[in-house]
């Protein structure tokens, strides 16, 4: 199955459960937006999506690849922006995007086309000798997107991807990648704990204490009220679906 | 094939860059054998004299006895600087990006660590270096056979940095590792003292240094400057590089708790 597919996922750290049966599909080219309130488990569920984390309880399928059974194959087919920045600060632009390029197996002339694109999506082309010290947060972070890129995944997951940054790139940010998601179409798994950044036509998803209280159409789950609205009533209220 | 050595040759480019950006830290690593062997040897020539023992031929002042033992200083510092590297690299979020890429993490930490051994011989070339223009010279040929022992003594040390930066939680735990490793191992070994002056005042601390494998890995050292092999400290040290390696990659195994909480 394409996209991305969760299947059942239980993980607890010694006897505390972080994640609880999580269930969820997200189609090829579906931009899914992940909201819970900090500590509901996000995090957690991203370290098992990137297999920093392996549980025995539970399937996931990025782009029909088993990460339990393939976890090379799958790790290929994603794409991954972390919460906490993993840009080398001491390192130019250029050099940043070129290791990890090679960490995914490129080099030479293919590497430099697709880290030429890369920094032309992003109008930075003047600015690859840069040490990425330099770059102000939301260039960082736009930098890490259009890394992430690099090797062509089919899915995207993006871990809380504009915290620290003000309204005005936060903003930017997310319009860059629903453009992404829309254009190229790719998988987009958005977690986040700001209700702005969702637009009606996502898929929301709602964790809280480790489960997934709501799954489908922002619009539609939402209704007439407010999302802000409705997200702090299911959270407030805490039933599992 | 080709992505694996894709993939080595980044990671030991980036290491090294980032050896060099750091200015300060070569300093450091060449500062620390030099005092050693400018101040402390110039002090301890005359308390500590030494018989003629394989590999020496003719009587041997201090100063060119502790040479090789300095050469694994460098190294064992230098691995304890790249644990540390790691553990930051965790800490600040760029070990994820390692882990994350589609090659199997054996392979990754393996890279690492040719990268950290790399940057470790780099130094202990310097080092050999300065030391020739203080006047210690050995067998040109030396510098040579030298090199096999100091990628072997690098791996066994860097793979004790990376078996230990998947223990340590905290970069603020690394000043215990200082304590409780890096200088029990270093003292306890011929580093500083050959084995029979050791035994001389304590058989228990004999024992001790006779099975650490650093006191193995100068060894190998010491007889590879002189163009000499040491076969049983080839092998003490290929077999501490073996165990070390696997808990290194045990600790960093995704399955297991201890990096749950920290990747």
């Amino acid at each position: 199955m394409s996209g991305l597919r969760v299947d059942r996922l239980s993980y607890a750290y010694g006897a505390k459960a972080a994640l609880q049966d999580v269930s969820f599909h997200v189609p090829q080219g579906a931009f899914c937006a992940l909201l819970g309130r900090n500590g509901a488990g996000k995090s957690t569920l991203f370290s098992l999506l990137t297999r920093l984390f392996t549980t025995a309880s539970g399937q996931i399928e990025i782009n029909g690849h088993d990460i339990g059974r393939s976890p090379r194959k799958a790790l290929k087919q994603m794409g991954v922006v972390f919460q906490q920045p993993t840009l080398d600060l001491d390192l130019t632009v250029d050099r940043n995007l070129g290791y990890f390029a090679a960490l995914h197996g490129l080099a030479g002339r293919e590497a430099r086309h697709r880290i030429d694109h890369a920094l032309d999506r992003l109008e930075m082309s003047e600015r690859r000798a840069e040490i990425a010290r330099n770059l102000n947060g939301g260039h960082r972070r736009r930098l890490e997107i259009a890394r992430c890129l690099i090797h062509k995944p089919r899915v995207l997951l993006l871990d809380e991807p504009t915290v620290g940054l003000d309204a005005a790139t936060r903003a930017a940010i997310t319009r860059h990648v629903h453009t992404l998601s829309r254009e190229e179409r790719l998988t987009v798994l958005w977690a986040t704990h700001l209700t702005d950044e969702i637009d009606d036509t996502d898929q929301l998803l709602i964790l809280h204490q480790g489960r997934i209280l709501q799954d489908g159409p922002a619009a539609s789950l939402r209704g007439p009220q407010p999302l802000p609205d409705y997200f702090l009533a299911q959270t407030a209220r805490g039933a599992p679906r | 094939m080709i992505s694996y050595l894709i993939a080595l040759r980044a990671i030991v480019t980036r290491e090294a860059l980032r050896f060099v950006g750091q200015r300060s830290r070569f300093i450091a690593a060449l500062v620390r054998p030099l005092l050693w062997l400018i101040v402390f040897a110039a002090g301890f020539r005359a308390a500590l004299g030494l018989s003629i023992t394989p590999p020496y031929q003719t009587y041997t002042t201090y100063e060119v006895y502790i040479v090789p033992g300095l050469c694994g200083m460098v190294l064992l510092f230098n691995g304890m600087q790249s644990s540390l590297s790691l553990v930051y690299d965790r800490e600040m979020g760029s070990m994820r990006l390692l882990l994350t890429s589609p090659l199997p993490r054996w392979w990754l930490l393996f890279c690492r660590l040719l990268a950290s051994t790399t940057v470790s011989i780099l130094q202990v070339y310097t080092f050999l270096g300065i030391t020739a223009v203080y006047g210690i010279r050995f067998d040109p040929l030396g510098y040579v056979t030298i090199l096999p022992a100091l990628v072997i003594a690098g791996l066994m040390l860097g793979a004790l940095g990376l078996a230990l930066s998947s223990l340590i939680k905290q970069l603020e735990n690394f000043a215990g590792v200082m304590n409780f490793v890096i200088f029990p191992m270093f003292f306890l070994s011929t580093a500083l003292y050959p084995l029979w002056k050791m035994a001389e005042s304590s058989e228990i601390l004999h024992d001790i240094c006779a099975a650490n494998p650093f006191t193995h890995a100068v060894e190998l050292i010491r007889y590879a400057l002189y163009v000499q092999f040491n076969g049983p400290a080839l092998i003490w040290t290929v077999i501490a590089t073996a165990v070390l390696l696997a808990l290194a990659l045990w600790g960093y195994d995704p399955t297991r708790a201890m990096v749950r909480r920290k990747a």
